[in-house]
């Protein structure tokens, strides 16, 4: 079985995270060792992705147990592109931490917790196995529970004790959720659970249990239920906030896109229709947000929300093309969210201050700096050659096929809240009269500077280049929308 | 014996739940773990093990025996929750030394730094 590489992009993680605990007082062989292992796992990726493309979905069974009864990775097209991303953008991002974070958090393992999350991330993505989920789930949660409160200044502590009691919540929603499934289908595999239900069909009982399962991952995703959210993304350091915007939302959206297209995808008119509800005010709950506020680092959490519920509505219009779409955005959300918040942070780093009133003229003393939030600004828009582009083309295609008109109004008018609430970041902050005098001009950092410029440079290529990810995101679409692939994929020939 | 332990756990959900709503951080904690009991509990449940009254591996020639998965299941929550509950109390220690109280009405709102 020449399989086992795809459970390198947990297994790669995890060792790094294990061997840099004992290289606890070495700061330069951290950071050398966790780029050195972060790149070998976007070079895994990037292979796995490409072997799909040739030889189908791959599976490997843990052990040699059989699907349905043992737990299994499998790799199709969506979770690998996913996991590419997200190595990629941890990559980048552990670039800023080495210039940023600091030496007390080098010295207190932050780096290992870094690869525990991504550990937890990538395992979430690949595995076949409801459980196994939750306990990925519960690996990337506890590194998020430990990296929030890293520094253990007040804010942290009081947002974390609200992060950690939610999502303790939402665990054992998870797990209530999985007993009734158990008890109701008798399997966890989800290409079984797939097929157990379309035997039974999903009758009054399953759809509850569904709902169940869309609580948890709303909770998870911050859709509609996002109220922990902005406090939480707010009080960590930058890298951190911009990992979880980046990371930590997505996973939950993952697990949604796969509940219910694989498992319960048989009563869309009840959960599609819920789900399509909750993203509609999930994007007019963001815009409100993000214009009412005027802390930076709220706004910017506010429009993690937004995306959210754009994705969200990819979900709900179900299509091919809607998928398409929905999966272009969380790709390109995951980029230019991380770069979003590294940007935000660098500008509180620079000024001191977190109002965007107190902020003014950033532009004349960081000119590349104003550029970058420029070119993010207008790629979360939506604006032709940058990544937001393309995404919104194809789900509003979808939406318009679909006659979901609704969801296209509202997701295509949140773009415009989204632009509003950057300009108004840009207008106060980037433009205006300088406040800072050349003299204590605080000097920006290459290692500040760099990834968010490789963060840009990735947004324009997704943009012009869309064409050559297309066959990548069409595969992935095509297995969304046609569960029979995945399954026969998994349970070939014994089912 | 399903109806008693169902009626059980829904009783270690009211439980779990007075304490979650109150404003004592130490009760929020031991709300999650009450609650975790009961998710672990119903676990059990769901897994057809309450029938047979049998242990789960008892060799190939056993007449009887109950699904072991839901066993393997709750052994994993178990193992999860224990982790989470102890960095919830470190954490609780740390933010009451740091501010004092441990009343989660006086640490509500972000702007107070």
């Amino acid at each position: 079985m020449m399989n086992n590489i795809i459970v390198m992009p947990m297994i790669i993680p995890l060792l790094t995270g294990i061997i840099l605990i004992f290289l606890r007082s070495y700061t330069k062989t951290q950071r050398v060792f966790s780029i050195l292992s972060s790149i070998a796992t976007v070079v895994v990726s990037l292979v796995i992705l490409n072997r799909i493309q040739h030889e189908g979905i791959l599976r490997l069974d843990f052990g040699g147990w059989l699907p349905p009864y043992g737990i299994l990775f499998v790799a199709d097209s969506f979770s690998t592109l996913l996991v590419v991303t997200t190595s990629i953008v941890t990559s980048i991002l552990l670039i800023y931490a080495f210039s940023s974070i600091g030496k007390q958090h080098e010295h207190m393992f932050f780096y290992p917790f870094i690869f525990f999350l991504v550990a937890g991330v990538n395992g979430s993505f690949l595995t076949g196995d409801l459980f196994n989920m939750f306990v990925c789930f519960e690996v990337m949660l506890l590194s998020s529970y430990v990296l929030i409160t890293m520094g253990g200044r007040k804010i942290q502590l009081v947002e974390s004790i609200k992060y950690v009691t939610i999502n303790v919540l939402s665990s054992w929603f998870f797990l209530i959720g999985i007993a009734y499934l158990y008890g109701t289908v008798g399997t966890l595999n989800m290409a079984h659970l797939s097929v157990r239900v379309a035997e039974v069909g999903q009758g009054p009982l399953l759809t509850v249990i569904s709902l169940m399962f869309l609580i948890v991952f709303s909770l998870k995703a911050g859709l509609l239920l996002y109220f922990w959210l902005p406090g939480s993304y707010s009080a960590p350091p930058t890298v951190v906030a911009a990992l979880f915007g980046a990371l930590l939302t997505k996973v939950g959206i993952y697990a949604m896109f796969r509940i219910f297209t694989l498992i319960f995808y048989h009563e869309t008119v009840i959960t599609h229709t819920v789900i399509g509800i909750m993203a509609i005010l999930t994007m007019i709950g963001g815009s409100i947000g993000a214009l009412a506020h005027n802390d930076i680092r709220q706004i910017v959490s506010y429009n993690v929300v937004i995306a959210v519920g754009f994705i969200l509505a990819g979900l709900a219009i179900s299509s091919e093309v809607a998928f398409q779409g929905a999966i272009y955005y969380l790709i390109h959300d995951m980029i230019v969210k991380a770069l979003l918040f590294l940007i935000a942070g660098t500008m509180i780093y620079l000024t001191g201050k977190a109002k965007i009133q107190e902020m003014s003229g950033l532009i004349r003393n960081y000119p590349m700096l104003g550029w970058l939030f420029f070119i993010t600004m207008l790629s979360l828009t939506g604006i032709p050659p940058l990544s937001g582009f393309i995404s919104k083309v194809y789900l509003g295609q979808g939406a318009i096929e679909t006659g979901s008109y609704l969801l296209l109004a509202v997701a295509f008018i949140s773009g415009i809240f989204v632009l509003y609430s950057l300009l108004r970041i840009f207008l106060n902050s980037f433009w205006g009269e300088t406040i800072i005098s050349e003299d204590d001009d605080v000097p920006l950092k290459k290692g500040m500077l760099v990834p968010c410029v490789l963060f840009a440079i990735m947004t324009v290529a997704i943009g012009v280049g869309a064409e050559g990810l297309a066959p990548y995101v069409s595969d992935a679409a095509r297995t969304l929308m046609n569960p029979e692939i995945y399954i026969d994929a998994v349970l070939q020939g014994n089912r | 014996m399903e109806t008693l332990i169902t009626v059980l756990v829904g009783l270690l959900v009211t439980v779990a739940v007075y304490l979650l709503l109150s404003r004592n951080l130490i009760r929020v904690i031991l709300g999650t773990a009450v609650l975790s009991h009961a998710a672990h509990l119903l676990l059990m449940t769901m897994g057809n093990g309450l029938k047979k009254g049998s242990a789960p591996l008892l060799g190939e020639n056993a007449n009887s025996y109950v699904d072991a998965l839901p066993q393997a299941l709750i052994l994993t929550a178990i193992v999860i929750s224990f982790a989470v509950t102890a960095f919830l109390l470190v954490l609780a220690y740390r933010t009451y030394k740091k501010t004092g109280t441990d009343d989660l009405h006086a640490l509500r709102g972000f702007n107070d730094e």
